[in-house]
């Protein structure tokens, strides 16, 4: 089951941190949405180190990242 | 060609040339005017404002300098040009300011944001050392906080012009600046005519200067705080990158200017009380990781439309006023006659430090979330 970290609205680095937790919980897919470009940013460099696949998906001026292993 | 520049701008060498450009930009601005050791200080600089506008009469530190009102708008038109503006307010705005004011009461304990921390050491003045030691352990607690759920909250889209009211006031700022008016007399607006006020870089030069930062800083996310908080939180040293190549290139733009002098006593704008240049800075770092930035990252913020950032710097001007109208703010060394007199701290200036760790660590220890 996909599981969702709504980060929208929070400020820097909650949303890594949030998507972190999701990560180490273990369970994929993970949908990270968020709304600034820095956030995406900074998830998708997080994920990617974390060896996560990371697909950006722009809704509007939000994002959606699906993080898969 | 937009996307592309994106994608550097992103990139290690997008943030290493950047810190590096700011590292350069820094000395070069004192070697054109601006006070030693201080090429950028977002701390200094925005004291100085409040002195200009009479919210205190420390009128030795009393100017408007373009380069604040340079990041801003300059971060403003990078939002527009690559679409990012994107006006959002309404995540605690109250804590933001005191958060703020608190920030630049221990930055002023230590003399200066952790930019001018950097300036300081590149230039020879091992007292920055104690001061960025304080600087780490206060973004440690912040994350502690963080990692045990601390939150201010979500912030929500607003209309446009909220986001633009930062903007426009640094606009006025300008007008201010360009005009100079008197308001009466004995009244603001307010020019150093002697002490680090007076000294300034011609206002177009740091004014260009400023934009050219802050549309810099805006595309890569350059936060002092961050590069500290990142490699704590997750072992993440890209910003760090950035903060690096900055000091370095200002270490040797320095030497190329003959702006290099070891030493702990007698340095400029400086004092050499260890415990206060660790205990402010600690204060400093706490107030920066709970607001979620260093003073030039919520500049550069405030200027893409965020409104609880704007409120965190306008706590940050307050906070200077407080601090040199109720003498908080440190004194720095002072030289006569080949004998170094020690600066340091007033009892107030101590008592508030203390107070805004204490003010701080509730903070952090009441806005946390329940993590599921």
């Amino acid at each position: 089951m996909t599981v969702i970290v709504d980060a929208r609205g929070l400020s820097c680095p909650q949303p890594v941190i949030l998507a972190q937790n999701a990560i180490a919980s273990g369970d994929y897919p993970i949908e990270v949405m968020v709304d600034t470009v820095t956030s995406r940013e900074n998830v998708r460099r997080m994920a990617e180190k974390q060896g996560c696949k990371v697909e950006i998906i722009q809704q509007g001026d939000e994002f959606k990242l699906v993080l898969a292993k | 060609m937009r996307d592309r520049l994106t994608k550097f701008f992103a990139s290690r060498w997008g943030i290493v040339l950047v810190g590096a450009i700011i590292g350069i930009l820094g000395p070069l601005l004192q070697k054109l005017g601006n006070p030693p050791n201080m090429g950028i200080c977002v701390a200094c600089f925005e004291r100085d404002i409040a002195g200009a506008l009479g919210l205190h009469r420390a009128n030795v530190v009393q100017y408007i300098r373009p380069e604040i009102i340079g990041f801003v708008l300059g971060s403003t038109i990078a939002a527009l040009t690559f679409r990012e503006f994107k006006a959002r307010a309404g995540s605690a705005p109250i804590v933001r300011f005191v958060l703020g004011a608190f920030a630049m009461i221990g930055a002023l304990a230590f003399l200066g944001c952790p930019w001018r921390a950097n300036f300081r050491l590149a230039g020879g003045d091992l007292n920055a050392i104690p001061g960025l030691i304080g600087l780490i352990i206060g973004i440690g607690i912040g994350v502690w906080f963080l990692r045990s759920g601390y939150s201010l909250g979500r912030s929500q889209k607003t209309y446009p012009a909220v986001g633009w009211i930062f903007p426009i006031l640094m606009i006025g700022l300008l007008l201010l600046l360009v005009f100079r008016p008197v308001f009466g007399e004995g009244a603001p607006i307010f020019f150093s005519e002697k002490g680090p006020g007076s000294l300034h870089a011609p206002v177009l030069v740091s004014l260009g200067i400023g934009l050219l930062i802050g549309f810099l800083a805006q595309r890569t996310r350059f936060c002092t705080m961050g590069a500290v908080r990142d490699v704590i939180l997750m072992r993440d040293v890209h910003l760090l990158s950035g903060l690096l190549a900055l000091l370095a290139a200002a270490f040797a733009t320095n030497l190329v200017l003959g702006q290099f002098k070891l030493g702990y006593a007698g340095q400029p704008i400086a004092h050499s009380n260890l415990l206060w240049n660790v205990l402010g800075m600690v204060l400093a770092g706490l107030a920066y990781a709970l607001a979620g930035g260093c003073p030039g990252r919520q500049l550069f913020l405030s200027g893409e439309g965020d409104g609880d950032s704007a409120v965190f710097v306008l706590g940050m001007i307050t906070g200077a006023a407080f601090a040199h109208n109720f003498s908080l703010a440190a004194k720095a060394d002072t030289v006569a006659d080949g004998v170094v007199q020690m600066g340091g701290l007033t009892p107030f200036g101590m008592t508030a430090v203390v107070l805004g760790i204490v003010v701080c660590l509730t903070i952090g220890f009441t806005m946390r979330q329940k993590t599921a």
